[in-house]
């Protein structure tokens, strides 16, 4: 029998492995926060003196997505996709509005980057710098500095150059990426990318996925109707 | 000497080694949880997005997180799932589970000082489940090499 003990062992072992991954699987993959689960959906939007947010779409549309992103955030990175076929897929039933939430502590040219966007904004081209900056992200986020690559971006984008490198480090972008930081932490985001659709929180897991998110939008509207 | 005072001499460092392997296969056992945790984190989706204090994100969603479409944490709970069972059996006597174990723990404790590099130059941050497998498997190398140690000095009485 104490020959065969290690053996029932191993196996015991493996099948309690087993089960475990297979119950964490399973665990509810939305865990909301603690200031969202105890706020009434009312609550959730907070009205603010928010500036004129950066938003794609019919002011109107019945679905009003909004994102929470830092550029250099790759999970970010593979939402931005996402959200164009969204865009492309539900026209104007959409409205998608971006906010700056720069994670610093964690990503160097996350701030350089947000104050990019907003610079290049402030020439009309907001949405052109966001997609170059999400679709290149892998090019200007490894290096040992952004600013050769965003200015390249610029270039490419037929900016006014001399307006540019006076914008991105200019009062006016800076404090449009920290209007939009605070309006993030008042509503309780604590990391990028956070997705809003009409007022309320998407869990992260429903949202990274075109799929899910389709199912999600399409239950919103549904709702609606 | 008599036969029974050679057995209890023997015994203690037999004790030693068993308690060695015991330890060995405990270790094994919260790399194993670790890994696990990792791969279904990975697998779900769950722990990629981008927090304000930890590095995990970077690290999980940076292209060595995965070998071709396999997650490399189910690679390491493959690997603290073998070095889990070749402990247990050089537990029960079964002399080629430490060699075995022993050439285990080697090619794991290479693989952890290359992604403890990749963390630190490369990805320019850290995993805190990563940096616990690392320590684990520094802990299971520690382990095999003192065990080696006893056996050469119990051979050498």
């Amino acid at each position: 029998m104490k020959r065969f003990l290690p053996v029932v062992i191993i196996i015991a072992v493996l099948i309690v492995a087993l089960g475990g991954a297979a119950m964490l699987m399973r665990e509810p993959v939305s865990t909301p926060s603690p200031a969202l689960s105890t706020a009434t959906p009312t609550q959730r939007v907070v009205q603010t003196e928010e500036q004129p947010v950066h938003f794609k779409g019919r002011i109107d549309a019945p679905l009003q997505l909004e994102e929470f992103g830092d550029y250099q955030c790759p999970p970010c990175g593979q939402f931005h996709p996402v959200v164009q076929r969204v865009v492309a897929q539900y026209g104007d039933r959409v409205r998608f509005s971006f906010r700056n939430f720069p994670l610093v502590t964690i990503h160097k040219f996350a701030a350089e980057a947000a104050r990019a966007a907003e610079a290049a904004g402030a020439q009309g081209k907001f949405w052109e710098m966001h997609d170059l900056l999400y679709e290149r992200q892998q090019e200007w986020s490894k290096g040992a500095a952004a600013r050769p690559f965003i200015l390249k971006y610029a270039q490419e984008l037929g900016l006014d150059m001399n307006r540019f490198t006076q914008d991105i480090d200019g009062a006016v972008a800076g404090m449009r990426v920290a209007q939009d930081e605070s309006v993030g932490r008042i509503r309780g985001v604590t990391g990028t990318p956070t997705l809003y659709l009409n007022g309320r929180e998407v869990p992260f897991e429903q949202f990274m996925d075109y799929d899910k998110l389709r199912a999600v939008i399409d239950a919103a509207l549904a709702g609606k109707s | 000497m008599t036969n029974s005072t050679l057995d209890n001499d023997r015994a203690g460092p037999r004790r030693r080694e068993a308690l060695l392997d015991a330890l060995a296969a405990l270790l094994s056992l919260v790399g194993l949880a670790d890994a696990i945790y990792l791969t279904v984190e990975h697998l779900s989706g769950r722990s990629v997005r981008c927090t304000v204090i930890a590095g995990c994100s970077e690290v999980l969603s940076s292209s060595y997180a995965t070998v071709g479409p396999v997650p490399l944490a189910a690679l390491g709970a493959l690997a603290y799932f073998t070095a889990f069972s070749l402990a247990t059996l050089a537990l029960f006597g079964y002399k080629g589970a430490r060699t075995l174990l022993a050439a285990l723990v080697a090619v794991m404790c290479a693989m952890s000082l290359w992604l403890l590099y990749v963390q630190a130059f490369v990805i320019q941050h850290f995993c805190q489940y990563c940096l616990l497998s690392a320590a684990v498997t520094l802990c299971l190398a520690a382990l095999v090499i003192a065990r080696r140690l006893l056996q050469r000095h119990a051979r050498s009485r």
